[in-house]
This record gives C-alpha cells, sequence and structure tokens, in this order.
C-alpha cells in the first residue's frame, strides 16, 4: 500500500521536478507507481502494466550517465544528503533506477516512494498525512518549492558588477551585429535568454535599479513573441517576486534550448574568451543548452519558425525516439448471422481501419503497419456487442461517404447556441453524430439529441424490477418514456466547465472544470458517476480515448494525467510543461497522447511507459486546440496566434504552417479521409485547408528530415480553400460525420 | 524615475497616494514614504499577476473580454478570497471625476427608489439556451441564407462587428431599445433573438466612412452655414454612388427649397421623382406603422412633389398630369390601402385648388362610404382604422377651404350630406369654420398690423410628435442661440428681439399647458441669402425648418397657461418665389386641438393663401 500512499505526493513533486538537469526531462521514465498495476487488471483486458516492456535495456544506460552526472552535481553544490539518498537508492534498487534519477536529478522533486519519504520528513511534514488528505500535496509542493527555489536561485548568487551588465551585454550586442549575415541570424537567437537571465540575476542580486534600466534598454530588443513574457518579466522587480513566480521558476529551471551551427558557435566562443567576458560565458554555460550541430547555419526564417517556445526550441535528440504513429488493426468483425448478408459483402469490400482510409484498398488491412504499434502494446477493452454493431453501423455509413478534395468541399452545418448567455465554454460531438453535449460557464453541461430521437433516462431500479428481462425488447423497455426530451442538464460542477467529450460507446460524457475535477456522466441515467479529483486546479481539457476506457485530461497545475474510467487515481502524470496545459488529445491509435500547453509546445507522451516523446516548438502562442490526421502519421495544432501548425509525428517535423485566422483557433479537425483540414475560430470563421496538399509538398527531402531544418514553404493561399463566416458565432467545436458532413458548433454572441 | 517607468509598456505601478489613502482608510494613520513605495510596488505586481491569470479563464472561457468572474478564478488559484458583489454588467460602473489636481474613478452608487423597483413591470423571462442549426456552406458555397452574414469583404465583416450599422438597420435598433433595459443579459439575447428572426431586408450596407461622410453631408445640410450646405449638396449630387445615399439625404434633410432640388442637386429628375412618389404613396414606411408618424413625411413629400411639378413640368415632360394621373389611378382602385390612399390624395391636394375641385370633390361621397364602413363597421384592424381616420381628416382640411370657395352661401347640413355622403356633416362644420375664419382672419389682419404687402412668411404648424429631438430642448426661445439664429440674419447676435423694423414677432398665445409640442415651420421668401433654417442636428426622419418650442416656457411675457408662437419675419426686398411657396402654405397638419386657440395663427395662413391666388 506504501506506493499508493506515497502517490499524492510523487504528484505534486512532479511539478516542480527536474530541476537543473533537464536532460531527463525528455527521457522521463514512467512515473507510474506499482500500485497503478494493482489496481489494474478487472477491467476489460487490464490496463497498463507498470513493468514497461521496451524500457528495458537502452534507456538504462543513458540513465546511468545521467546518474553519475546528477551526483557529481549534487557533490559540487554540497547536497551530501541528496547524494547519500541517491546513492542508496540507486544501488540498492536496480529496477527503481530511472525513477530515482529522475526524482532526485532536482534534488528534491522525488518520486519514488522511499525517497518521498525521507523527504517528507526533511520538511517536518509527517509521512503519515500524506496520502489523506488531498490538501498535504499541496504543502509538500510548497515546502518542496522552498528548497528548490533558493537552490535554484544560488546558481544567480555569483553575480560581477550590476554596472556592468549593460556593458556586457551591448558588447555582445554589437559583436553579434558586426559578424556575417549567416551567423548574426543564429546567435541573435542569444539575445531573449541571455537578457531574461541578465535581468533576472540583477534582480535577484537586489539590482532593482539597475535591473529597470537594463530592461528599459534592451528589453525593446527582443522578438515580438516574446512580449507576453517579457510583460511578465518587467512587473518583477523583487527578490520576493521570483520565489513565488513559477513560470520564472521554470525559465531558469529549464535550460533554454538553442540550436546553432559549428561555426557559428565557434565564433561565439572566440569572441567570449578574446574578451574574458565571463559574467556571459558563465550564464551560457549554467543557463543554455546550446544543441550544436554540423552544417550550413540557419536562415532567420528557418530560426523564427521553430523559436517563439517558453524555453526555446526542442532538442533534436528528444525527438528522435521511435513513435509507432500506425494505426492498430481493427478486430475482425464477425457480422452476426441475423444481420443481412449484404451487410458482410459491404465490409469485405470496405477499409476494415477505424480511421483512415488512404492506404487501404480493399482486401490489404490484413497487413500490420510497419509504424503500428503491437496490438496489445497498451491494453485496451474488449469489445463489446453494442461496439460490434457500431463498427457495423460505421462501415455502413462509411460506403457512403463523401470523397473530399479541393474540388470537392464539404458541406458545413452550423449549430449556434441561442442565449447562451451562460457563456459557452466546450462542445463536444459523439462520433456517430447524434449528440451535441455543450459545457457551460455556469457550471453545467447540457446534452441535445440532434436526430429526432430523444433522450431518455433509465427506469428508476423498482421499476426495472417489474420488466421482463427475457423479452427481446428488453433494452427499449428498460428507457423510460416519460422523460424523453432533446435535451439533458447535468448539473455537479462548481465552476465553469471547460471541455466535455464523448466516449465512443455513447454511454459516458466526461467534464472538465474549474473546480479541478473531472466528472464522468452516464448517459442511461443523466447522472454523475465518479468525480476524478488529482488536479486540484482548473482542468483546462479533458479527451476520452478512441477506444473508450482511458482518458486523459490536463490543467492548471501543468501536468497532463491518464486515467482509466474504473480508477480513481490517475495511471500516468506526464509532466515536463512548463506551464497549463491547455489541450488534450489521443492519438488515433491510442498508444499516444498529445498535450498542448501555454509554454507555447506541444508535447507528446507515450502511454506506455509515461514518456516524453515529442516536443514540437513554433507557436508564438498558447496552444489551444490539436487534432491527429485520421492515419496518425501527422499533428495540427492551433494557438492564440492565429495559426495553425502542421507536425509529422514520425519524424518530429514541422511541415506546415497555415496562415489566416486572425484569433485564437479553438477547433481544429481532419475529415474522415484527412484530406481536409478544417480549422474554427474566435474571429467567426470556419477554414478549410487542403491537408494532402500541405503534406506532400514537403515531406520529400531527406536532409530536412535527419537535421530538422525545415524550410516551410509560404503557401497558405494555396492551401485555403474555402473561409466561411458565421455572423457572429466563434466557431468552438469543429465535427465531421461519417459521412463527411462538416458540423460545426459555437455560442451566438450578441456583441 | 516615475516618469521613466510610465514610457515602458508595462512597467507601471499604483500611485504611493493610493496607498496612503487605503491606509488610512484602515485606520492605519501614518505610512511611511518607504512602505508606501515598498506596498505599492508588492500590490502592483500581485494584480498583475492576478490578470495574467485572469486571461488564462478568458481564453479558456472562449470569450474577448475579460470578466469579473475571471479574476475571480484567478484569486482563487492563488488561495486568496474572491471579491464579492462585482458582478459583470454591460459596462463597468467605474466614473471619472477630477478636480483640485486630483483624479478620480469611483464607483457610483445611485440612490433607489423602492417603489419604483416594486413598480416596475417584471422584466421578460430570460430565454433558455437553444440549439439552432443552418448551412454555413453548401458544397463550398456559402448559401445566402439570413442566418449567414451578406457577402463582404473579412475587413468590413470585422468593422461590422466592431461598429454595428446602426443606420441601416434602425428596425433592429428600435426593438432593442423597446425591450426594458436593465436585464442587461437577456435583453442582448432577445436581441440576438430578433436578429435571427428578422426578414431579409434590402439594406443598402453603408462601410463606415460612407456613414461618417452620411453623417457629417446631413450635418451640414441642416446646420446653419449656408456656404457649408451648397458645397455639400454639390458634392453629394455629384458622387454618382450615393445615388440612393442622396436621395436619402434628400428626403431627410428637408431641403424643400426648390433652389436645392433643382440647381444643385443634379439628378435626373427620373431618378428624383420615383423616390419622392414612393414616399408619398407607398404602402409602409416605416417598421410600426401604427405608431411612427409616416403621414407627416407623405404630407411633406407631396407637398415636395407639388412644388417639384411646379417647377418642373413644362409641356414636353407634362409631369404634373403624369402624376396626378398615378394618384388618381390608385386612388380610384378599390383596393388601394389606407395608407396609399392618404398618400394620394395628399399628393392631389397640393397640385391646387383646381386639382382638389376637379378630382378629388366629386370622390367625396365614394371615399366618406368607404370611410364610413371602415369606421362604424366591425373592427378589422387597427391600422386601417388609424388610415382611415387620417384620410378623413386629410379631406375635411383640403376640401373645406376650396367648398367655402366655390360654393354658395347657405351651408345647409342636409344638402350637404346629399352632396358629400357620410362626409357631408363634418364637411359642413368644417366648411363653416373656414368662413368665419377667412371672415376673422381680415380683420386680424388690419390689428395686428401685419402688412400683407410684405413677402408672405410662410408658416405652417405641424405637430411635432415625430420630432423626438425636440422634447429636451432648452427651454427659452430667447436663451437658445440656435433657434434665434434661424430667424435672424445675424447669427451672431440672437438676444436682440426688436432689430431693426423689419421684424416681427408674432405671438401666438393657446390655453392650456401645451401638452403637444409645437412646431412652427417658417420659410421667409428672401432673395438673395436663403432662409437660414436652423434645425437641431440630430436627425430625425422629418426636419422641420424652424423649431420653436412650447409656450409655457416663453419667456417674453409670463402669462402661465398661454402658448405662444413668436414669429419673425424678415423683410426682402424682392419676393421672386412667391409662387412657390402657396404649396407649402395650408397647414397640412396643423393639430386639431389648437383651432380655438390660436386664432392667430390660424388667420394667419389662410390670409396668406387667399393672397396668393
Amino acid at each position: 500500500m506504501t506506493p499508493l500512499l506515497s502517490a499524492p505526493g510523487k504528484m505534486a513533486a512532479v511539478q516542480d521536478g527536474p530541476m537543473e538537469l533537464d536532460t531527463e526531462k525528455e527521457t522521463k521514465p514512467e512515473i507510474l507507481s506499482d500500485g497503478t498495476s494493482k489496481l489494474s487488471g478487472n477491467a476489460a483486458s487490464g490496463t497498463l502494466s507498470s513493468s514497461p516492456l521496451t524500457a528495458g535495456g537502452a534507456p538504462k544506460q543513458e540513465d546511468q550517465q545521467t546518474l553519475i552526472a546528477v551526483l557529481q552535481f549534487l557533490r559540487r553544490n554540497k547536497l551530501s544528503e541528496s547524494v547519500e539518498i541517491l546513492r542508496r537508492e540507486a544501488g540498492l534498487e536496480d529496477q527503481e533506477d530511472s525513477q530515482t534519477l529522475d526524482g532526485s536529478g532536482g534534488g528534491k522533486g522525488d518520486r519514488d516512494g522511499g525517497e518521498a519519504n525521507s523527504l517528507l520528513s526533511r520538511v517536518s511534514i509527517t509521512s503519515a498525512a500524506a496520502p489523506q488528505s488531498t490538501l498535504t500535496p499541496i504543502t509538500v509542493k510548497r515546502a518542496n518549492e522552498q528548497l528548490d527555489v533558493s537552490v535554484v536561485l544560488s546558481a544567480y548568487s555569483q553575480q560581477g558588477d550590476p554596472s556592468l551588465y549593460q556593458v556586457y551585454y551591448s558588447g555582445l550586442k554589437n559583436f553579434i551585429e558586426s559578424v556575417l549575415d549567416c551567423h548574426r541570424a543564429e546567435l541573435s537567437q542569444l539575445f531573449y535568454p541571455l537578457f531574461v537571465h541578465m535581468y533576472l540575476e540583477l534582480v535577484y542580486n537586489n539590482h532593482e535599479n539597475e535591473a529597470k534600466a537594463f530592461f528599459e534598454k534592451f528589453g525593446g530588443d527582443q522578438e515580438c513573441y516574446y512580449q507576453d513574457d517579457l510583460r511578465v518579466l518587467c512587473g518583477l522587480t523583487k527578490k520576493e517576486h521570483l520565489k513565488g513566480n513559477e513560470v520564472l521558476l521554470d525559465f531558469r529551471t529549464s535550460r533554454f534550448v538553442l540550436r546553432i551551427s559549428r561555426d557559428s558557435y565557434q565564433l561565439l566562443k572566440r569572441h567570449l574568451q578574446e574578451r574574458h567576458n565571463n559574467q556571459i560565458w558563465n550564464i551560457i554555460q549554467e543557463h543554455l543548452y546550446i544543441d550544436i550541430f554540423d552544417g550550413m547555419p540557419r536562415s532567420k526564417s528557418q530560426i523564427d519558425s521553430m523559436s517563439g517556445s517558453f524555453a526555446g526550441e526542442a532538442r533534436r535528440e528528444v525527438n528522435k525516439v521511435k513513435v509507432f504513429h500506425g494505426l492498430l488493426k481493427e478486430p475482425e468483425i464477425e457480422v452476426p448471422l441475423d444481420d443481412e448478408e449484404d451487410e458482410a459483402e459491404n465490409e469485405e469490400g470496405k477499409p476494415k481501419k477505424k480511421k483512415t482510409k488512404k492506404d487501404s484498398m480493399g482486401s490489404k488491412s490484413k497487413k500490420q503497419d510497419p509504424n503500428a504499434p503491437q496490438q496489445n502494446r497498451i491494453p485496451l477493452p474488449e469489445l463489446k456487442d453494442s461496439d460490434k454493431l457500431d463498427k457495423i453501423m460505421y462501415m455502413k455509413e462509411s460506403t457512403k461517404r463523401i470523397r473530399l478534395g479541393p474540388e470537392n468541399l464539404p458541406s458545413i452545418c452550423f449549430y449556434s447556441f441561442l442565449n447562451a448567455y451562460q457563456g459557452l465554454t466546450a462542445v463536444d460531438f459523439t462520433d456517430d453524430s447524434s449528440l451535441l453535449a455543450g459545457g457551460f460557464a455556469d457550471s453545467t453541461v447540457r446534452i441535445w439529441s440532434v436526430t429526432p430521437k430523444k433522450l431518455r433516462k433509465v427506469k428508476s431500479a423498482g421499476e426495472l424490477n417489474l420488466i421482463d428481462k427475457e423479452s427481446d425488447d428488453v433494452l427499449e423497455r428498460i428507457m423510460d418514456e416519460k422523460t424523453a426530451s432533446e435535451s439533458k442538464i447535468l448539473c455537479g460542477h462548481s465552476g465553469p466547465v471547460y471541455s466535455v467529450s464523448f466516449s465512443p460507446d455513447r454511454n459516458y460524457l466526461l467534464s472538465s472544470s474549474e473546480d479541478g475535477t473531472v466528472r464522468l456522466w452516464s448517459l442511461q441515467t443523466f447522472t454523475c458517476l465518479v468525480g476524478y479529483k488529482g488536479h486540484n486546479y482548473p482542468v483546462w481539457d479533458t479527451h476520452f480515448s478512441p477506444f473508450g476506457y482511458y482518458f486523459v485530461s490536463g490543467g492548471h497545475d501543468r501536468v497532463a494525467r491518464l486515467w482509466a474510467t474504473d480508477h480513481y487515481q490517475p495511471l500516468r502524470i506526464f509532466a515536463g510543461h512548463l506551464a497549463d496545459v491547455t489541450c488534450t488529445r489521443f492519438h488515433p491509435n491510442s498508444n499516444y497522447v498529445a498535450t498542448g500547453s501555454t509554454d507555447r509546445t506541444i508535447r507528446l507522451w507515450d502511454v506506455l511507459n509515461g514518456n516524453c516523446v515529442r516536443i514540437f516548438t513554433g507557436h508564438k502562442g498558447p496552444v489551444h486546440s490539436l487534432a491527429f490526421s485520421p492515419n496518425g502519421k501527422f499533428l495540427a495544432s492551433g494557438s492564440t496566434d492565429g495559426r495553425v501548425l502542421l507536425w509529422d509525428i514520425g519524424h518530429g517535423l514541422m511541415i506546415g504552417e497555415l496562415k489566416g485566422h486572425t484569433d485564437t483557433i479553438y477547433a481544429l479537425k481532419f475529415s474522415r479521409d484527412g484530406e481536409i483540414l478544417a480549422s474554427g475560430s474566435m474571429d467567426n470563421t470556419v477554414r478549410l485547408w487542403d491537408s494532402t496538399k500541405a503534406f506532400d509538398d514537403v515531406e520529400t527531402d531527406d536532409f530536412t528530415a535527419a537535421t530538422g531544418h525545415i524550410h516551410l514553404p509560404d503557401n497558405s493561399q494555396e492551401l485555403l480553400l474555402g473561409t466561411y463566416h458565421s455572423k457572429s458565432t466563434p466557431v468552438t467545436h469543429l465535427h465531421f460525420t461519417r459521412r463527411n458532413l462538416l458540423l460545426a458548433a459555437g455560442g451566438y454572441s450578441s456583441q | 524615475m516615475a516618469e521613466e517607468r510610465r514610457q515602458k509598456l508595462c512597467s507601471v505601478i499604483l500611485p504611493t497616494e493610493s496607498m496612503k489613502a487605503m491606509a488610512e482608510s484602515v485606520g492605519v494613520g501614518s505610512l511611511q514614504e518607504d512602505s508606501c513605495l515598498a506596498l505599492s510596488e508588492e500590490v502592483s505586481y500581485r494584480i498583475k499577476e492576478i490578470a495574467q491569470d485572469a486571461l488564462k479563464f478568458m481564453h479558456h472561457g472562449k470569450r474577448r473580454k475579460l470578466t469579473t468572474g475571471d479574476i475571480d478564478h484567478a484569486l482563487k488559484l492563488k488561495n486568496v478570497e474572491p471579491l464579492y458583489g462585482f458582478q459583470s454588467q454591460e459596462f463597468i460602473p467605474f466614473r471619472f471625476a477630477s478636480g483640485g489636481g486630483r483624479e478620480l474613478h469611483f464607483y457610483e452608487e445611485k440612490e433607489v427608489d423602492l417603489s419604483d423597483i416594486i413598480n416596475t413591470p417584471l422584466p421578460r423571462v430570460p430565454l433558455d439556451v437553444s440549439l439552432k442549426a443552418h448551412w454555413l456552406s453548401i458544397d463550398g458555397v456559402q448559401p445566402a441564407i439570413p442566418e449567414n452574414p451578406p457577402p463582404v469583404p473579412k475587413e468590413q465583416q470585422k468593422t461590422d462587428s466592431t461598429e454595428p450599422l446602426k443606420a441601416v438597420k434602425p428596425g433592429q435598433e428600435e426593438e432593442g431599445s423597446i425591450q426594458t433595459k436593465g436585464q442587461g443579459a437577456s435583453s442582448a439575447e432577445v436581441k440576438g433573438k430578433e436578429k435571427m428572426r428578422m426578414k431579409p431586408r434590402s439594406t443598402h450596407e453603408l462601410s463606415v466612412e460612407q456613414q461618417l461622410y452620411y453623417k457629417e453631408i446631413t450635418e451640414a445640410c441642416v446646420g446653419s452655414c449656408e456656404a457649408k450646405r451648397a458645397v455639400c449638396v454639390c458634392v453629394c449630387s455629384q458622387g454618382p454612388k450615393f445615388k440612393e445615399f442622396c436621395l436619402a439625404l434628400f428626403i431627410r434633410c428637408n431641403i424643400m427649397n426648390s433652389k436645392y432640388t433643382t440647381k444643385h442637386l443634379l439628378f435626373p429628375l427620373h431618378e428624383l421623382i420615383p423616390a419622392v412618389v414612393t414616399c408619398i404613396v407607398s404602402k409602409q414606411l416605416c417598421l410600426r406603422p401604427d405608431v411612427d408618424n409616416h403621414w407627416a413625411l407623405r404630407d411633406f413629400a407631396a407637398r415636395l412633389m407639388a412644388q417639384s411639378c411646379k417647377t418642373f413640368s413644362t409641356t414636353t415632360n407634362n409631369i404634373q398630369s403624369r402624376i396626378t394621373k398615378t394618384f388618381t389611378k390608385a386612388l380610384l382602385d378599390d383596393k388601394t390601402q389606407w395608407t396609399t390612399r392618404y398618400g394620394c390624395i395628399a399628393g392631389l391636394a397640393e397640385l391646387g385648388h383646381d386639382v382638389i375641385k376637379t378630382l378629388i370633390i366629386p370622390r367625396l361621397s365614394v371615399e366618406g362610404a368607404r370611410i364610413k364602413a371602415v369606421m362604424d363597421g366591425p373592427v378589422v384592424s387597427n391600422i386601417d382604422k388609424i388610415g382611415a381616420d387620417h384620410v378623413q381628416s386629410l379631406l375635411l382640411k383640403h376640401c373645406a377651404s376650396v367648398v367655402a370657395k366655390t360654393r354658395p352661401l347657405p351651408d345647409m347640413v342636409d344638402q350637404y350630406k346629399v352632396d358629400y355622403g357620410y362626409l357631408g356633416t363634418m364637411l359642413c362644420s368644417h366648411v363653416v369654420k373656414a368662413r368665419a375664419q377667412a371672415a376673422f382672419q381680415a380683420q386680424t389682419v388690419n390689428r395686428t398690423t401685419l402688412t400683407i404687402t410684405q413677402p408672405r412668411p410662410t408658416l405652417s404648424v405641424s405637430q411635432s410628435g415625430l420630432s423626438t429631438s425636440s422634447g429636451s430642448r432648452a427651454p427659452s426661445i430667447i436663451k437658445v442661440p440656435s433657434s434665434l439664429t434661424l430667424m435672424s440674419t445675424r447669427p451672431g447676435t440672437p438676444t436682440q428681439p426688436s432689430p431693426p423694423a423689419t421684424k416681427y414677432i408674432v405671438m401666438a398665445t393657446s390655453a392650456g399647458a401645451a401638452s403637444t409640442q409645437q412646431v412652427i415651420t417658417l420659410s421667409s421668401s428672401q432673395s438673395g441669402s436663403p432662409v437660414t433654417s436652423t434645425v437641431p442636428s440630430t436627425p430625425t426622419s422629418l426636419q422641420p425648418l424652424v423649431k420653436l418650442e412650447s409656450g409655457n416656457t416663453g419667456a417674453v411675457s409670463g402669462s402661465r397657461p398661454l402658448q405662444k408662437y413668436i414669429v419673425v419675419s424678415l423683410p426682402s426686398s424682392s419676393s421672386s418665389l412667391e409662387n412657390k411657396s402657396s404649396s407649402v402654405l395650408p397647414s397640412s397638419t396643423s393639430p386639431i386641438s389648437m383651432e380655438s386657440a390660436v386664432k392667430l395663427e390660424r388667420s394667419e395662413s389662410p390670409a396668406a393663401n387667399t393672397q396668393s391666388h
């Protein structure tokens, strides 16, 4: 039971987790505790197990190296206690290596049970208190923070003459401006992180006036997409402010990543050494991570397309991990004999894959996609009879699907929510487009039936007893005709509902809210079944796995959590984002989860082991929408900057930029065939993009694939197939029906 | 230091005085300057932090506006008790005041009368959320349905959304204002609803620039500056794009002087006339025919038409006869609506006594029967009744004077009945009155020493029900420069009531506390300088040339309950435009309630009338 009990403490710790040593962040080992595996099992064919098959050999070596590095670091910083603990842990339990490492990487953000205990005792909180209340994690967190902060900040204590900072900086500035054009763009990347660190250093050392002067002098030089951060920064003028500010804490704890060609780097190094400019050199050494590559320096536009994130670009190696982005094989469905025979024929001639049709031409789907994960890589729920019926329906419908393309645009049906003065905040459609759910700022969730079929509750237990259970239409009989109505209201949350998500079988609905909970609702009884607590802060998004059972949620606490509907605690915690997790999506094969964040990055996480397998940078604002292409190869993301970015998951590359929207993009969806991408935005428009062309235009180049230095064609206008304005309705959600009719939804606003 | 900081986009901190004030308000008397500074820095930082968090809630709430709720949630994140009692409203109710070198923002709390609240009717119950589906696009093409915006470029769309085109959607505005304000959310929502169900109307979309232009021009045209007006009229009549716009302007600005209509508005006549005729005979001119006074517009347009006929009618274009034919045809049609019928009669009547005599008087019995059917018959619709009523009074008004002149004296009610049917009785009494007035007026003219040789001031009285702006005008005519300038040739000297001997002040008094606002339309026919008609610049549907306010505010002589009219007439050397004014004369919509009291006014206009003929 111990691992279980310590879980809350661990969760909290994760947020402040790895400090100086970011190397770990990317190769973050699974966070699952042993408790998880104990809990798992009964549902379906078992949930995720905690002993990953793949996390065996290779990662371990890496871990060993990291371990040594950590030990050295700790020793250097005289953290003998941590060294002790780390040693013990590493020595005693080999299997726990990765966890221990990760935990002690920060010196205190321990994840492991035993260490958590020692930590707890250190901050004089009884370990007994840890498991019981949800409050505890916060306390622990705060306590951790205190420690972390002082350690982190202490890095700033060696300082030079504050009055010389301006001289240093402008010296570097002059140098960079004088170098050759090809190097200037690359070296200019240094400005922002250096600027921020120097400013913070001044603030930390109580040189308030120097800091202000410094900011005033150079703040205006920074790239415009850093404006938001600068705004935060300039408000901060006191050492005390630093302590409570998680954003800046993150900035310091995570090293800013720059990608610079070897030539440029040499140039810089030589310059700094000549000038004995140790101040800057120290910052570069300590707070920046310079990812040096051989080859041509990148151009300004290449750099700009990738920068903008909170902590610089992603390191190349983090995106090298193999991602199984292929789709799972559809289970063979035995068409029940009593179903029409033609049904079976249809099935024969039709693709069996759940989503993609791209590469399927009838008889192929037997072959395993080389990029697909093992069928049982993560345990998936078994198909129920009703699921099979639904699949048959799906196949039937897909035969009637309209083939979309630039010449053949979809029709769009727009659902406007009138009188939604409660503030419509979230919308979802069921996969078969029969139900529509809306989340509102007044804490309610409402469900509408958009077909003539009304919503009915199941009869009460007493009445159910009277039903003849043997009758053929028992499923019909259990429904209470008296309750039939077009819409139902679900009350239970105590704050605005920020997202809703239907389960694929249409039996459940998830909603996440400002109140910190995710709730699971039954669409049979229209009551709340479970409230999943854990986030403690507003939960911005939640999303059901395409196979049901699992779901993911992400919130203000900067982590995304993976849950199973029958577990009240998360199975995985995906930690690593430096700011709020604003949106979450499951990969069509359910083995991966994508999260978008306010730190302007997108991360892809492996559900199996909790590792972060991709980091995509390039957005210049918080990411508010994500969509996987139906074939699982691509990801589209939309942000407040009004741009849609397209990513190749396999190669970990940005492959397209779609410009056109003028406001936050809240909705993205690929058509069922993946040929059209629809985006909906706050600017009251739905736009359709030619995704096939966008993907084809780039893909080919081997060199770019190897280096990650893409050169984006500026072809947004060619890719834009249509723009449709609504009168005054921001587009909150988009959905393609099984026949490729596009449904859009949004709340009519009277201004 | 403080100045430096202010320049930076965001490093603004609260003034230390605020800290002091707040400290005092909680009982901390003397706060050190240092403490104040430290406090204000700290507070500023925290406030910024909270604001930044609140922004997140706004984004996730999918709004563009930060609400107080967002702030509350952000406070909650920090484990701080939210501020209760600040609910989002339509606007943030802070008011600004400055004085004594201090600037204050304060929250205005009005005293509320409980009985007002109790007695106000309950607001409409807010509607529940509902779902409405429409086609945003069909096979890639956006259908032109009311739910979709008109196909306009995006830029315009954007300006539309920020600045709703109030001018082109008057109906919507009105409906909105009729709604009881106060329950902000629901009224907004109701408005949205209405927008949804409104019939697609053919509106001329004006860009923001065009609207501004329109406003400028309108103001110039109705303003006091003559030169400006001339320029404006010229300018706007030349732009081919602005045809509709000019027509609208034309109708609206009340540029009645034929001078403008002919010389300056270079419309081809064939474009001008349809617009005017539409104003006369259109079935429906406004959104709410039962409430709005579109009758006045018809009168007005009819007068304009008559004027145009006189000025432009030639043997080749033969406007007058064509117009007459059009009106007559409509009048003879049994199915014609009351509104159109009214317009036809008004149009014909304005064309002169001869026309009345030959075309309207013979129809009196027929029309009488029709009116009777509506008045006495089963209640059909309120609109019909109002229409019939207006037609009746219009007929009586125009016919009475003609009959009085043409019919030999003994006014026998029975005989009238035989001759004119249902209307006979009333007509008879009107004729009697008209005769009496004519007689009385002859005396009055002598008494008031109003020399008839004087170029006639044309004067007509109309009910100002439609000039909504007049309700709140300044009370005294003497004190309001604008009212005076319109009469004085020298706008700068409004307070000289008795300047050169060329001015006349005619006062009319009426009993009763002037419950109806009276408007005197005055146009003087001066040769050189045209009438400076100053009208409040707020555009209403119909602008009178001269507006005076009701008598209980008159400052000249303090007799309370009497209503006064001040008519100032200016001399002019030559009356070149005499002929045109006759059509303006008949005080078409003169309020019936005044009949007894306003003797002077009454006698004045017929006198002028007889003069011209």
